[in-house]
Protein backbone atom coordinates (compact mmCIF):
# COMPACT_ATOMS: atom_id res chain seq x y z
CA UNK A 1 0.00 0.00 0.00
CA UNK A 2 2.67 2.26 1.45
CA UNK A 3 4.33 2.27 -2.43
CA UNK A 4 1.52 3.27 -4.06
CA UNK A 5 0.96 6.32 -1.93
CA UNK A 6 4.75 6.88 -2.83
CA UNK A 7 3.97 6.82 -6.21
CA UNK A 8 1.10 8.79 -6.08
CA UNK A 9 3.03 11.67 -4.44
CA UNK A 10 5.56 11.82 -6.48
CA UNK A 11 3.15 12.04 -9.61
CA UNK A 12 1.66 14.97 -7.81
CA UNK A 13 5.01 15.90 -6.99
CA UNK A 14 6.07 16.57 -10.55
CA UNK A 15 3.09 17.46 -12.02
CA UNK A 16 2.85 20.33 -9.48
CA UNK A 17 6.69 21.34 -10.81
CA UNK A 18 5.77 21.10 -14.37
CA UNK A 19 2.63 23.38 -13.73
CA UNK A 20 4.81 26.12 -11.68
CA UNK A 21 7.24 25.55 -14.59
CA UNK A 22 4.65 26.05 -17.63
CA UNK A 23 3.35 29.32 -15.54
CA UNK A 24 6.53 30.66 -15.33
CA UNK A 25 7.12 30.46 -18.66
CA UNK A 26 4.22 31.67 -19.92
CA UNK A 27 4.27 34.81 -17.18
CA UNK A 28 7.89 35.44 -18.85
CA UNK A 29 6.42 36.07 -22.06
CA UNK A 30 6.15 39.50 -23.26
CA UNK A 31 2.87 40.85 -22.93
CA UNK A 32 0.98 43.25 -25.24
CA UNK A 33 1.06 46.72 -24.41
CA UNK A 34 -1.47 48.87 -25.45
CA UNK A 35 -1.12 51.22 -28.43
CA UNK A 36 -1.88 54.76 -29.63
CA UNK A 37 -5.86 55.45 -30.27
CA UNK A 38 -5.37 54.52 -33.96
CA UNK A 39 -9.21 55.57 -34.71
CA UNK A 40 -9.95 57.36 -37.97
CA UNK A 41 -12.18 59.71 -37.06
CA UNK A 42 -12.34 61.78 -33.46
CA UNK A 43 -13.27 65.14 -32.42
CA UNK A 44 -10.99 67.82 -32.64
CA UNK A 45 -9.03 69.45 -29.35
CA UNK A 46 -11.47 71.45 -28.48
CA UNK A 47 -14.37 70.08 -30.11
CA UNK A 48 -15.13 72.58 -32.32
CA UNK A 49 -15.30 69.75 -35.76
CA UNK A 50 -15.30 66.29 -36.22
CA UNK A 51 -12.21 65.09 -38.57
CA UNK A 52 -12.07 62.16 -40.34
CA UNK A 53 -9.05 60.92 -42.12
CA UNK A 54 -8.57 58.04 -44.97
CA UNK A 55 -5.95 56.98 -47.26
CA UNK A 56 -7.87 58.42 -50.33
CA UNK A 57 -7.09 54.67 -52.23
CA UNK A 58 -8.37 52.51 -49.24
CA UNK A 59 -5.11 50.93 -48.70
CA UNK A 60 -1.72 52.31 -46.88
CA UNK A 61 1.38 51.52 -49.00
CA UNK A 62 5.18 51.99 -47.47
CA UNK A 63 7.38 53.95 -49.00
CA UNK A 64 5.01 55.46 -51.66
CA UNK A 65 4.09 59.03 -52.09
CA UNK A 66 0.48 59.02 -51.21
CA UNK A 67 -2.87 61.02 -50.72
CA UNK A 68 -5.17 60.56 -48.03
CA UNK A 69 -8.43 63.07 -47.25
CA UNK A 70 -9.43 64.53 -44.12
CA UNK A 71 -12.87 64.96 -44.10
CA UNK A 72 -14.37 67.92 -41.30
CA UNK A 73 -17.69 68.43 -40.45
CA UNK A 74 -18.99 70.15 -37.74
CA UNK A 75 -20.47 69.31 -34.39
CA UNK A 76 -23.94 69.74 -35.66
CA UNK A 77 -22.99 67.57 -38.71
CA UNK A 78 -22.33 70.44 -41.60
CA UNK A 79 -19.76 69.97 -43.81
CA UNK A 80 -17.19 72.44 -42.77
CA UNK A 81 -16.02 74.26 -45.98
CA UNK A 82 -13.34 76.85 -46.94
CA UNK A 83 -10.91 75.24 -43.94
CA UNK A 84 -7.32 76.52 -44.01
CA UNK A 85 -5.40 73.43 -43.00
CA UNK A 86 -2.07 73.01 -41.69
CA UNK A 87 0.03 69.77 -41.56
CA UNK A 88 2.86 68.68 -39.22
CA UNK A 89 3.58 64.97 -37.96
CA UNK A 90 6.65 62.71 -37.41
CA UNK A 91 7.70 59.60 -35.39
CA UNK A 92 7.10 60.22 -31.84
CA UNK A 93 9.63 57.34 -31.03
CA UNK A 94 12.12 58.65 -33.34
CA UNK A 95 12.15 62.03 -32.48
CA UNK A 96 11.75 62.76 -36.30
CA UNK A 97 9.42 64.75 -38.19
CA UNK A 98 7.47 63.53 -41.58
CA UNK A 99 10.19 62.87 -44.30
CA UNK A 100 7.95 65.22 -47.04
CA UNK A 101 5.94 68.10 -46.40
CA UNK A 102 2.10 66.84 -47.25
CA UNK A 103 -0.09 69.59 -48.29
CA UNK A 104 -4.04 70.50 -48.62
CA UNK A 105 -4.09 70.50 -51.96
CA UNK A 106 -7.79 70.32 -53.10
CA UNK A 107 -11.24 70.96 -51.71
CA UNK A 108 -13.44 68.18 -53.11
CA UNK A 109 -16.55 69.65 -51.61
CA UNK A 110 -18.66 67.62 -48.69
CA UNK A 111 -16.04 68.76 -46.59
CA UNK A 112 -13.22 66.42 -48.28
CA UNK A 113 -10.10 67.51 -48.46
CA UNK A 114 -7.33 65.98 -50.24
CA UNK A 115 -4.35 65.41 -48.27
CA UNK A 116 -1.08 65.09 -50.74
CA UNK A 117 2.22 64.13 -50.53
CA UNK A 118 2.11 61.94 -47.44
CA UNK A 119 4.81 58.86 -47.53
CA UNK A 120 5.51 56.46 -44.60
CA UNK A 121 8.80 55.55 -45.43
CA UNK A 122 9.39 52.77 -42.35
CA UNK A 123 6.97 51.05 -40.13
CA UNK A 124 6.51 51.55 -36.47
CA UNK A 125 3.82 54.88 -35.03
CA UNK A 126 3.46 57.55 -37.71
CA UNK A 127 1.59 60.86 -36.40
CA UNK A 128 -0.48 63.15 -38.42
CA UNK A 129 -0.82 66.46 -36.89
CA UNK A 130 -3.64 69.14 -38.78
CA UNK A 131 -4.19 72.73 -37.74
CA UNK A 132 -7.80 73.58 -38.93
CA UNK A 133 -9.34 77.18 -39.81
CA UNK A 134 -12.46 77.47 -40.62
CA UNK A 135 -15.82 80.31 -39.97
CA UNK A 136 -16.43 78.33 -36.75
CA UNK A 137 -12.94 79.03 -35.07
CA UNK A 138 -9.51 77.24 -35.49
CA UNK A 139 -8.40 73.44 -33.88
CA UNK A 140 -6.33 70.84 -34.10
CA UNK A 141 -6.09 67.11 -33.99
CA UNK A 142 -4.01 64.46 -33.66
CA UNK A 143 -3.53 61.11 -35.92
CA UNK A 144 -2.18 58.24 -35.03
CA UNK A 145 -0.83 55.48 -37.93
CA UNK A 146 0.31 52.48 -36.95
CA UNK A 147 2.39 50.43 -39.88
CA UNK B 1 12.09 1.71 -6.82
CA UNK B 2 12.48 0.34 -10.16
CA UNK B 3 8.99 1.71 -11.40
CA UNK B 4 8.89 5.09 -9.56
CA UNK B 5 12.22 5.44 -11.16
CA UNK B 6 10.80 4.87 -15.03
CA UNK B 7 7.43 6.97 -13.76
CA UNK B 8 9.37 9.83 -12.89
CA UNK B 9 11.61 9.57 -15.90
CA UNK B 10 8.43 9.61 -18.41
CA UNK B 11 6.80 12.38 -16.49
CA UNK B 12 10.24 14.75 -16.57
CA UNK B 13 10.42 13.54 -20.84
CA UNK B 14 7.13 15.06 -20.71
CA UNK B 15 7.60 17.92 -19.39
CA UNK B 16 11.01 18.64 -21.32
CA UNK B 17 8.82 17.57 -24.40
CA UNK B 18 5.77 20.46 -23.50
CA UNK B 19 8.86 23.40 -22.47
CA UNK B 20 10.01 22.47 -25.92
CA UNK B 21 7.11 23.58 -27.68
CA UNK B 22 6.50 26.38 -25.87
CA UNK B 23 10.33 27.40 -26.41
CA UNK B 24 11.77 30.43 -28.66
CA UNK B 25 10.99 29.06 -32.64
CA UNK B 26 13.82 30.39 -34.97
CA UNK B 27 11.93 33.40 -35.77
CA UNK B 28 8.25 34.62 -34.69
CA UNK B 29 5.70 35.39 -37.17
CA UNK B 30 6.31 39.28 -36.79
CA UNK B 31 10.13 38.60 -37.45
CA UNK B 32 9.69 36.14 -40.59
CA UNK B 33 6.79 39.28 -41.80
CA UNK B 34 9.92 41.69 -42.15
CA UNK B 35 12.22 39.31 -43.45
CA UNK B 36 10.17 38.22 -46.58
CA UNK B 37 9.39 42.20 -47.10
CA UNK B 38 13.67 42.73 -47.51
CA UNK B 39 13.46 39.66 -50.03
CA UNK B 40 14.27 40.76 -53.67
CA UNK B 41 11.50 39.02 -55.10
CA UNK B 42 9.19 41.49 -53.44
CA UNK B 43 10.60 44.58 -56.07
CA UNK B 44 8.13 45.22 -58.01
CA UNK B 45 8.95 45.99 -61.82
CA UNK B 46 10.51 49.12 -62.54
CA UNK B 47 8.46 52.05 -62.82
CA UNK B 48 7.47 53.97 -66.52
CA UNK B 49 9.60 57.24 -65.92
CA UNK B 50 7.15 59.35 -67.83
CA UNK B 51 9.35 62.54 -67.21
CA UNK B 52 11.19 60.63 -70.09
CA UNK B 53 9.51 59.57 -72.77
CA UNK B 54 12.92 57.69 -73.87
CA UNK B 55 13.82 55.95 -70.74
CA UNK B 56 12.05 52.35 -72.37
CA UNK B 57 13.69 52.70 -76.00
CA UNK B 58 16.06 50.18 -76.44
CA UNK B 59 18.08 52.90 -79.32
CA UNK B 60 18.12 55.62 -76.45
CA UNK B 61 19.68 53.14 -74.18
CA UNK B 62 21.85 51.62 -76.58
CA UNK B 63 22.96 55.21 -77.32
CA UNK B 64 23.45 56.13 -73.29
CA UNK B 65 25.44 52.94 -72.90
CA UNK B 66 28.11 54.21 -75.46
CA UNK B 67 28.25 57.51 -73.89
CA UNK B 68 28.28 56.18 -70.23
CA UNK B 69 31.82 54.47 -71.24
CA UNK B 70 32.96 57.36 -73.33
CA UNK B 71 35.42 59.21 -72.28
CA UNK B 72 35.17 61.83 -75.24
CA UNK B 73 32.11 62.80 -72.63
CA UNK B 74 34.45 64.75 -70.76
CA UNK B 75 37.10 68.17 -71.30
CA UNK B 76 40.13 66.52 -71.47
CA UNK B 77 39.08 63.20 -72.96
CA UNK B 78 39.90 60.84 -70.16
CA UNK B 79 36.86 60.63 -67.77
CA UNK B 80 33.37 58.82 -68.63
CA UNK B 81 30.80 57.80 -66.35
CA UNK B 82 32.53 54.73 -66.16
CA UNK B 83 35.60 56.34 -64.32
CA UNK B 84 33.99 56.01 -60.98
CA UNK B 85 31.08 53.82 -61.83
CA UNK B 86 33.02 50.55 -62.41
CA UNK B 87 30.88 47.65 -64.14
CA UNK B 88 33.20 45.02 -62.74
CA UNK B 89 32.90 46.97 -59.35
CA UNK B 90 28.66 47.19 -59.03
CA UNK B 91 29.49 50.51 -61.00
CA UNK B 92 31.67 52.16 -57.97
CA UNK B 93 35.53 52.81 -57.65
CA UNK B 94 36.18 51.39 -53.82
CA UNK B 95 37.63 54.93 -53.08
CA UNK B 96 36.70 57.31 -49.96
CA UNK B 97 35.62 59.96 -52.25
CA UNK B 98 35.61 59.76 -56.23
CA UNK B 99 38.64 61.08 -58.33
CA UNK B 100 37.59 62.44 -62.16
CA UNK B 101 39.50 65.44 -63.60
CA UNK B 102 39.84 66.62 -59.87
CA UNK B 103 38.99 65.05 -56.28
CA UNK B 104 35.23 65.27 -55.47
CA UNK B 105 34.42 65.03 -51.55
CA UNK B 106 31.21 62.78 -52.03
CA UNK B 107 31.54 58.52 -52.32
CA UNK B 108 30.86 57.25 -55.51
CA UNK B 109 27.78 55.26 -55.19
CA UNK B 110 26.86 52.08 -56.80
CA UNK B 111 23.76 51.65 -59.49
CA UNK B 112 22.31 48.43 -58.81
CA UNK B 113 18.46 49.44 -58.80
CA UNK B 114 19.21 52.84 -59.40
CA UNK B 115 16.12 53.73 -61.39
CA UNK B 116 14.23 53.10 -58.34
CA UNK B 117 15.33 56.13 -56.26
CA UNK B 118 13.03 59.04 -55.70
CA UNK B 119 15.90 60.85 -55.39
CA UNK B 120 19.87 61.11 -56.60
CA UNK B 121 23.09 61.80 -54.93
CA UNK B 122 23.83 60.95 -51.51
CA UNK B 123 22.22 64.58 -50.68
CA UNK B 124 19.25 64.24 -53.39
CA UNK B 125 20.36 67.40 -55.28
CA UNK B 126 19.06 65.89 -58.65
CA UNK B 127 15.33 64.51 -58.77
CA UNK B 128 15.59 62.27 -61.97
CA UNK B 129 17.98 59.94 -63.10
CA UNK B 130 18.67 62.01 -66.05
CA UNK B 131 19.07 65.03 -64.78
CA UNK B 132 21.72 63.40 -62.37
CA UNK B 133 23.26 62.16 -65.07
CA UNK B 134 24.03 65.57 -66.50
CA UNK B 135 25.93 66.90 -63.33
CA UNK B 136 28.88 65.41 -63.19
CA UNK B 137 29.38 65.82 -66.84
CA UNK B 138 30.17 69.66 -65.73
CA UNK B 139 31.27 69.17 -62.63
CA UNK B 140 34.51 71.01 -62.74
CA UNK B 141 35.94 67.78 -60.40
CA UNK B 142 34.07 64.79 -61.95
CA UNK B 143 33.90 65.30 -66.17
CA UNK B 144 34.61 68.81 -66.68
CA UNK B 145 32.68 69.23 -69.52
CA UNK B 146 30.62 72.33 -70.56
CA UNK B 147 26.80 71.66 -72.41
CA UNK B 148 27.81 73.55 -75.78
CA UNK B 149 31.06 71.43 -76.12
CA UNK B 150 28.68 68.51 -75.57
CA UNK B 151 26.15 69.12 -78.42
CA UNK B 152 28.53 69.94 -80.82
CA UNK B 153 30.13 66.70 -79.82
CA UNK B 154 26.68 64.78 -79.96
CA UNK B 155 26.57 66.11 -83.78
CA UNK B 156 29.82 65.20 -84.44
CA UNK B 157 30.44 61.97 -82.99
CA UNK B 158 26.52 60.52 -83.31
CA UNK B 159 24.87 62.96 -85.28
CA UNK B 160 22.78 60.31 -86.97
CA UNK B 161 22.14 58.21 -84.24
CA UNK B 162 20.92 61.06 -82.03
CA UNK B 163 18.72 61.99 -84.78
CA UNK B 164 17.09 58.89 -85.15
CA UNK B 165 16.16 58.53 -81.49
CA UNK B 166 15.59 62.39 -80.56
CA UNK B 167 14.46 64.05 -83.99
CA UNK B 168 16.58 66.73 -86.18
CA UNK B 169 19.43 68.09 -84.10
CA UNK B 170 18.80 71.95 -83.97
CA UNK B 171 21.91 74.30 -85.77
CA UNK B 172 24.55 74.76 -84.04
CA UNK B 173 26.52 76.13 -86.27
CA UNK B 174 26.83 80.09 -84.54
CA UNK B 175 26.57 78.16 -80.91
CA UNK B 176 30.19 78.70 -79.16
CA UNK B 177 32.84 76.38 -78.94
CA UNK B 178 32.77 75.90 -75.02
CA UNK B 179 29.24 77.61 -72.97
CA UNK B 180 27.47 76.66 -70.31
CA UNK B 181 25.84 79.06 -67.32
CA UNK B 182 27.97 76.77 -64.83
CA UNK B 183 31.42 76.78 -66.52
CA UNK B 184 34.45 78.92 -65.89
CA UNK B 185 34.14 82.55 -66.24
CA UNK B 186 34.88 82.42 -70.35
CA UNK B 187 32.28 79.70 -70.66
CA UNK B 188 29.75 82.03 -69.01
CA UNK B 189 30.91 84.98 -70.89
CA UNK B 190 30.24 82.96 -73.99
CA UNK B 191 27.16 81.33 -72.57
CA UNK B 192 25.27 85.13 -71.95
CA UNK B 193 26.34 85.91 -75.48
CA UNK B 194 24.18 83.21 -76.57
CA UNK B 195 20.41 84.21 -77.84
CA UNK B 196 17.55 82.48 -75.43
CA UNK B 197 16.54 80.35 -78.43
CA UNK B 198 20.02 79.11 -78.70
CA UNK B 199 20.28 78.10 -75.04
CA UNK B 200 17.66 76.39 -75.44
CA UNK B 201 18.78 74.35 -78.14
CA UNK B 202 21.65 73.74 -76.42
CA UNK B 203 19.89 72.64 -73.18
CA UNK B 204 17.50 70.38 -74.95
CA UNK B 205 20.10 68.59 -76.66
CA UNK B 206 21.81 68.29 -73.40
CA UNK B 207 18.89 67.09 -71.42
CA UNK B 208 18.41 64.37 -74.41
CA UNK B 209 22.31 63.25 -73.51
CA UNK B 210 20.83 62.53 -69.62
CA UNK B 211 17.92 60.90 -71.10
CA UNK B 212 19.69 58.38 -72.96
CA UNK B 213 22.06 57.62 -69.91
CA UNK B 214 19.26 57.05 -67.96
CA UNK B 215 17.58 54.54 -70.69
CA UNK B 216 20.96 52.48 -69.74
CA UNK B 217 21.11 52.78 -66.17
CA UNK B 218 17.65 51.58 -65.94
CA UNK B 219 18.59 47.73 -67.00
CA UNK B 220 21.50 47.73 -63.61
CA UNK B 221 19.51 46.58 -61.18
CA UNK B 222 20.03 44.25 -57.85
CA UNK B 223 20.92 40.30 -57.70
CA UNK B 224 19.52 37.51 -55.70
CA UNK B 225 21.96 36.51 -52.75
CA UNK B 226 22.15 34.16 -50.51
CA UNK B 227 20.17 36.24 -48.08
CA UNK B 228 17.07 35.91 -51.18
CA UNK B 229 17.58 32.48 -51.02
CA UNK B 230 16.86 32.04 -47.77
CA UNK B 231 13.75 34.42 -46.96
CA UNK B 232 12.08 32.61 -49.83
CA UNK B 233 12.37 29.30 -47.62
CA UNK B 234 11.94 30.79 -44.76
CA UNK B 235 8.81 32.14 -46.46
CA UNK B 236 7.05 28.97 -48.32
CA UNK B 237 8.51 26.38 -45.25
CA UNK B 238 11.10 24.78 -47.15
CA UNK B 239 14.16 23.84 -45.29
CA UNK B 240 16.80 26.29 -46.60
CA UNK B 241 19.67 24.00 -48.19
CA UNK B 242 23.21 24.45 -49.55
CA UNK B 243 24.11 28.16 -48.72
CA UNK B 244 20.72 29.44 -48.95
CA UNK B 245 21.11 28.11 -44.94
CA UNK B 246 22.60 30.69 -42.66
CA UNK B 247 24.81 29.86 -39.66
CA UNK B 248 23.64 30.59 -36.28
CA UNK B 249 25.70 33.78 -36.11
CA UNK B 250 24.16 35.01 -39.60
CA UNK B 251 20.50 34.18 -37.77
CA UNK B 252 21.89 36.03 -34.78
CA UNK B 253 22.45 38.59 -37.29
CA UNK B 254 19.70 38.88 -39.31
CA UNK B 255 17.66 39.03 -35.64
CA UNK B 256 19.88 41.91 -34.71
CA UNK B 257 19.20 43.21 -37.92
CA UNK B 258 15.37 43.68 -37.96
CA UNK B 259 15.39 43.91 -33.86
CA UNK B 260 17.55 45.25 -30.99
CA UNK B 261 19.85 47.09 -33.59
CA UNK B 262 16.81 49.09 -35.49
CA UNK B 263 18.96 48.60 -38.79
CA UNK B 264 15.53 48.07 -40.52
CA UNK B 265 14.05 51.08 -39.79
CA UNK B 266 15.62 53.06 -42.20
CA UNK B 267 17.45 49.61 -44.34
CA UNK B 268 13.91 48.56 -45.11
CA UNK B 269 11.95 47.03 -48.28
CA UNK B 270 13.82 44.60 -51.00
CA UNK B 271 16.68 47.21 -51.84
CA UNK B 272 17.33 48.03 -48.40
CA UNK B 273 16.61 51.55 -47.85
CA UNK B 274 13.91 53.93 -47.40
CA UNK B 275 14.98 56.36 -49.89
CA UNK B 276 14.85 59.21 -47.45
CA UNK B 277 17.47 61.61 -45.70
CA UNK B 278 19.25 60.85 -42.33
CA UNK B 279 21.43 62.20 -39.87
CA UNK B 280 23.26 59.60 -38.31
CA UNK B 281 26.04 61.70 -36.60
CA UNK B 282 28.85 60.35 -39.42
CA UNK B 283 31.54 62.37 -38.73
CA UNK B 284 32.80 65.00 -41.20
CA UNK B 285 36.45 64.68 -43.40
CA UNK B 286 39.04 67.31 -41.70
CA UNK B 287 40.58 67.95 -45.07
CA UNK B 288 36.71 68.29 -47.17
CA UNK B 289 35.20 71.57 -47.74
CA UNK B 290 32.09 71.82 -45.37
CA UNK B 291 29.40 69.37 -46.18
CA UNK B 292 25.36 70.06 -44.91
CA UNK B 293 23.92 67.32 -46.82
CA UNK B 294 20.78 67.52 -47.60
CA UNK B 295 20.40 71.61 -46.27
CA UNK B 296 22.35 72.38 -49.60
CA UNK B 297 20.76 70.31 -51.96
CA UNK B 298 17.24 71.47 -51.36
CA UNK B 299 18.42 74.72 -52.38
CA UNK B 300 20.02 73.20 -55.65
CA UNK B 301 17.29 70.55 -56.90
CA UNK B 302 14.99 73.46 -56.69
CA UNK B 303 17.33 75.80 -58.85
CA UNK B 304 18.11 72.90 -61.16
CA UNK B 305 16.58 73.77 -65.00
CA UNK B 306 16.75 70.03 -65.52
CA UNK B 307 14.41 69.76 -62.15
CA UNK B 308 10.80 67.98 -62.61
CA UNK B 309 8.97 70.95 -62.98
CA UNK B 310 11.72 72.58 -65.80
CA UNK B 311 10.65 72.69 -69.27
CA UNK B 312 13.03 69.82 -70.42
CA UNK B 313 10.48 67.30 -68.30
CA UNK B 314 8.26 64.83 -70.85
CA UNK B 315 4.69 64.19 -70.02
CA UNK B 316 2.74 65.86 -67.14
CA UNK B 317 3.56 67.53 -63.92
CA UNK B 318 1.58 65.10 -61.45
CA UNK B 319 5.62 62.93 -61.79
CA UNK B 320 6.56 65.86 -59.72
CA UNK B 321 5.07 65.01 -56.17
CA UNK B 322 8.67 64.15 -54.81
CA UNK B 323 9.85 67.63 -55.67
CA UNK B 324 6.33 69.37 -54.64
CA UNK B 325 6.55 68.06 -51.12
CA UNK B 326 9.68 68.05 -50.20
CA UNK B 327 11.09 68.78 -46.89
CA UNK B 328 12.75 72.28 -47.77
CA UNK B 329 13.70 73.19 -44.33
CA UNK B 330 13.96 72.44 -40.63
CA UNK B 331 16.58 71.09 -38.41
CA UNK B 332 15.77 67.40 -39.50
CA UNK B 333 17.89 68.28 -42.51
CA UNK B 334 21.11 69.34 -41.62
CA UNK B 335 23.85 66.91 -42.50
CA UNK B 336 21.06 64.28 -43.31
CA UNK B 337 22.13 61.97 -46.33
CA UNK B 338 20.03 59.42 -48.15
CA UNK B 339 20.23 55.42 -46.69
CA UNK B 340 22.31 53.86 -49.12
CA UNK B 341 21.46 50.03 -49.80
CA UNK B 342 23.03 47.23 -48.29
CA UNK B 343 23.07 45.09 -51.25
CA UNK B 344 26.63 44.27 -52.35
CA UNK B 345 27.58 46.42 -49.61
CA UNK B 346 30.04 43.61 -47.81
CA UNK B 347 31.59 43.76 -51.26
CA UNK B 348 32.16 47.78 -51.65
CA UNK B 349 34.42 49.08 -48.94
CA UNK B 350 34.74 52.24 -47.65
CA UNK B 351 31.69 53.28 -45.74
CA UNK B 352 29.19 56.32 -45.73
CA UNK B 353 29.07 59.35 -47.90
CA UNK B 354 32.75 60.64 -47.93
CA UNK B 355 34.53 57.06 -47.37
CA UNK B 356 34.37 57.71 -43.23
CA UNK B 357 34.82 53.91 -42.48
CA UNK B 358 37.31 51.99 -43.86
CA UNK B 359 35.39 48.19 -42.85
CA UNK B 360 31.78 47.67 -41.92
CA UNK B 361 33.29 46.98 -38.40
CA UNK B 362 33.77 50.13 -38.57
CA UNK B 363 30.42 50.99 -39.37
CA UNK B 364 27.96 48.57 -37.02
CA UNK B 365 30.54 50.03 -34.39
CA UNK B 366 29.55 53.82 -34.95
CA UNK B 367 25.94 52.75 -35.02
CA UNK B 368 26.03 51.09 -31.69
CA UNK B 369 27.76 53.69 -30.28
CA UNK B 370 25.74 56.14 -31.68
CA UNK B 371 28.25 59.64 -31.48
CA UNK B 372 26.43 63.03 -31.70
CA UNK B 373 26.50 64.72 -34.76
CA UNK B 374 28.55 68.04 -35.34
CA UNK B 375 25.36 69.50 -36.79
CA UNK B 376 22.00 68.40 -36.24
CA UNK B 377 20.72 65.88 -34.48
CA UNK B 378 21.54 61.99 -35.25
CA UNK B 379 18.56 60.46 -35.09
CA UNK B 380 20.54 57.19 -33.72
CA UNK B 381 20.69 56.26 -30.11
CA UNK B 382 23.23 53.93 -28.60
CA UNK B 383 22.72 50.37 -28.91
CA UNK B 384 25.63 49.32 -26.99
CA UNK B 385 25.94 45.83 -28.83
CA UNK B 386 28.12 43.32 -27.44
CA UNK B 387 32.03 42.24 -29.73
CA UNK B 388 29.30 38.60 -30.68
CA UNK B 389 26.10 40.99 -31.73
CA UNK B 390 28.64 43.45 -34.02
CA UNK B 391 30.24 40.49 -35.47
CA UNK B 392 26.98 38.93 -36.36
CA UNK B 393 25.68 41.54 -37.91
CA UNK B 394 28.59 42.08 -39.86
CA UNK B 395 28.19 38.05 -40.76
CA UNK B 396 24.43 38.68 -41.84
CA UNK B 397 25.16 41.82 -44.02
CA UNK B 398 27.96 39.55 -46.18
CA UNK B 399 24.65 37.37 -46.86
CA UNK B 400 23.50 40.79 -49.14
CA UNK B 401 26.69 39.92 -51.49
CA UNK B 402 27.08 35.97 -51.64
Amino acid sequence: MASIWRYILAGLGLAVLLVGIVAAVYLMLPQPTPGPDISRSKSTANRLFEASFEPERGVIRQGELQSWLLTLKTAAGAPVEGAAITVSGGMPQHDHGLPTSPQATDYLGDGRYRIDGIKFTMSGWWQLRFGISAAAGSDSVVFNIVL
Amino acid sequence: MRRLTSVACLLALAALALLGGCGEPQFSDAEKKTIASLALNTLPSLKADTTNQYADMPAAAALGSTLFFDAGMSRDGTVSCSTCHKIERQFQDDLPQAVGVGHTNRRTMPLAGVARNPWFFWDGRRDSLWAQALTPLENPLEQAGNRAAFAHYMQKRFGERYERIFGPLPDLSNVPANASPLGSDAEKAAWNSMSAAQQDDVNLVYANIGKAIAAFERSIEPQQTRFDRFAIDLATGAKPEADAAFSAEEILGLKLFIGKANCVTCHNGPRFTDNAFHNTGVPPVDELPLDRGRVDAVTQVQADPFNCLGKFRDGDESACRELRFMVKDGPQIARAYKTPSLRGAADRPPYMHAGQFETLDEVVAHYSKAPLAVEGVSEVHPLDLSERERAALVAFLRTLSD
